[in-house]
């Protein structure tokens, strides 16, 4: 084998965590998960809901919207929840058990950049999730842009930030990668029951919309159909959300290690 | 000597077991030290001192006057490692794996270069999971050299491997080596510190036992040779064991095993050349580094798969 001397490269070198960030996009479109579950299912759910001609009428039990108008929100509320209960802790928890975070522990980069690149790439994910989800819904299927458009941003943001706090304590308290997906899959039923993925929440009874008010996806759902049909989200929707990422984000903060 | 890495009085314990009990070495620039010793005995917590993923009880360590706890951003530049049970993402590309590497050092070397040198230009689009084992830790040291290290830390560097990627591994770091980069190894394969460390830190229960060259170790207990052959012709033992370099005499089935200090050799091979005996197959095999090991811990290494026992001297 040859000795060859090593000339060291300063040019053209992209920021490190730029690099890091691209490396974790690449590999969240590989992984597939995100972008078939997280992505491309709720979208065919739209398009399924979409073709059911009677979703598209206006009816009085929804105020005048149509079961459609009602069901953006929840598919929005099923892909944030896919990214952030699943796909996020589930790498991060998997990093941590192959020992990806202390190998990196042991680089000038550290092993904080990886989460912070992994946020970046699942918020990347939502935003472009949301965005499509609604352009198809207004132009495919005539339904309602939001309109209050600031309060819709905020409420969908907010529901980004709980969630992906949600996401990081699973990834600190699961032991490795499939510990973290199970658990994101059984936080995920009941979660999306109370959003109204099954049955809407007005339709809910009593103790059933209670419940569903203080959990993150039902105060979510809430909120983005409110500002979706023209009304700032309720304070208390904003501060459920609020609740939880303060709460999940400082346990996440406190528990996740990096070995 | 310019010591590039110095641990005085290192202690660290995790709860009630002491996991290194004072340990002190230096290493000096461009050696290739070995730490060894049996599982357990406080190798790899030493080098995560060393490395700054573990912060130690006691002691002072410098690296390249470094200190690893404080000094943790400006050592991660200079030190290359490559850690045990350490894995990159499935999915990752070997290719991509050299380029992030490299995009976070100040000064990194040239990847394309680095890659061609350890055989991995063939496997620049295969995933990290697609890799076979020596290719896996071909890149692992890649990664380890990427930040154009003063410093590399290979810990079991070869474990895993089967006995052709081992060699090609060895002489890899060798060629490290050549290039003035110091090199620690943790080991704990006998062949491996024996072909390629200038010196050895035998570690056992947190203690340092000895540090030297894996001559010096072996020469230490080098007081037996054991002799073995087919003789051509039944004999009597008597002939030998009344010779007084001769220890004692065993048969194990036709073969004679000799065993008797460093004069034995001649002495046996004259008497049995005066009596006409031919001796076929004439092995002596003397003090190896395990054997070293063994005396320095009582305790056995364990061997490579595949490896043959240490240092035959085949006829």
């Amino acid at each position: 084998m040859a000795v060859t001397t090593f000339v060291p490269l300063t040019a053209t070198r992209g920021s490190a965590l730029g690099r890091l960030t691209t490396t974790e996009l690449k590999l969240f479109i590989r992984e597939r998960v995100g972008p078939i579950w997280g992505v491309g299912f709720p979208l065919i759910l739209l398009i399924i809901f979409g073709s059911i001609g009677s979703f598209s009428k206006p009816r009085p039990v929804f105020g005048g919207f149509t079961e459609l108008d009602i069901y953006v929100p929840i598919l929005i509320a099923f892909s944030m929840a896919i990214l952030s209960l699943s796909a996020l802790p589930s790498v991060l928890a998997g990093y941590r058990e192959q020992g990806v975070l202390r190998r990196l522990k042991t680089t000038p980069i550290g092993p904080v950049r990886v989460l912070t690149a992994q946020l970046a790439v699942h918020l990347a994910a939502l935003a472009v999730t949301v965005t499509v989800i609604l352009v198809v819904a207004r132009f495919g299927y005539h339904v309602i842009a939001p309109r209050q458009l600031a309060g819709f941003v905020v409420a969908a943001l907010l529901t980004a930030v709980a969630l992906l706090s949600v996401g990081l304590f699973i990834a600190a308290v699961a032991p490795g990668a499939r510990v973290a997906q199970a658990i994101g899959t059984i936080v995920f039923f009941p979660m999306m029951f109370f959003a109204g993925l099954w049955l809407p929440i007005a339709q809910m009874p009593a103790v059933l919309r209670h419940i569903s008010h203080a959990t993150p996806l039902g105060a979510a759902v809430q909120a983005l159909q409110d500002s979706a049909q023209g009304h700032w989200p309720t304070g208390l929707q904003l501060v459920t959300l609020a609740a939880y990422a303060v709460a999940f984000g400082l346990a996440a903060a406190k528990l996740l290690r990096w070995e | 000597m310019v010591a590039v890495i110095d641990v005085q009085h290192l202690h660290k314990s995790y709860g009630q077991t002491v996991a290194v009990d004072d340990i002190s070495f230096a290493v000096a620039e461009g050696e290739i030290f070995g730490i060894l010793g049996p599982n357990g005995a406080g190798k790899s917590t030493t080098v995560e001192c060393i490395e700054g993923l573990r912060a130690p009880d006691r002691g002072q360590i410098t690296v390249l006057g470094l200190d690893p706890q404080r000094d943790r951003a400006e050592l991660t530049q200079r030190l290359g490692v490559q850690l045990q049970d350490s894995r990159l993402p499935g999915r990752l590309r070997v290719a991509e794996a050299l380029a992030l590497y490299s995009a976070f050092y100040r000064a990194p070397a040239d990847w394309r270069a680095l890659m061609d040198v350890l055989g991995l230009a063939g496997k620049a689009n295969t995933r990290f999971g697609k890799l076979s084992g020596g290719q896996k830790q071909r890149l692992s040291i890649a990664l380890a050299l990427v930040g154009n290290p003063r410093v590399a830390m290979l810990d079991e560097l070869t474990t895993g491997l089967d006995p052709q990627a081992r060699r090609d591994t060895w002489d890899l770091i060798e060629d490290v080596r050549a290039r003035g980069v110091t090199i620690v190894l943790v080991t704990h394969f006998m062949e491996e510190a024996e072909r390629l460390c200038d010196r050895v830190a035998v570690i056992d229960s947190g203690r340092v036992v000895a540090v030297d060259t894996p001559a010096a170790l072996t020469e230490r207990i080098q007081t037996e040779q054991r002799i073995q052959f087919r003789p051509s012709v039944p004999f009597d033992d008597g002939l030998l064991t009344v010779l007084p370099d001769v220890t004692s005499i065993i048969h194990r089935g036709d073969v004679v095993v000799v065993t008797g200090n460093n004069n034995a050799l001649n002495a046996v091979t004259s008497v049995l050349a005066r009596n006409q005996i031919v001796a076929h197959q004439l092995r002596v095999e003397q003090a190896s580094l395990e054997d070293a090991f063994v005396a320095l811990t009582g305790r056995h290494a364990a061997a490579p798969p595949g490896a043959g026992h240490n240092g035959p001297v085949q006829d």
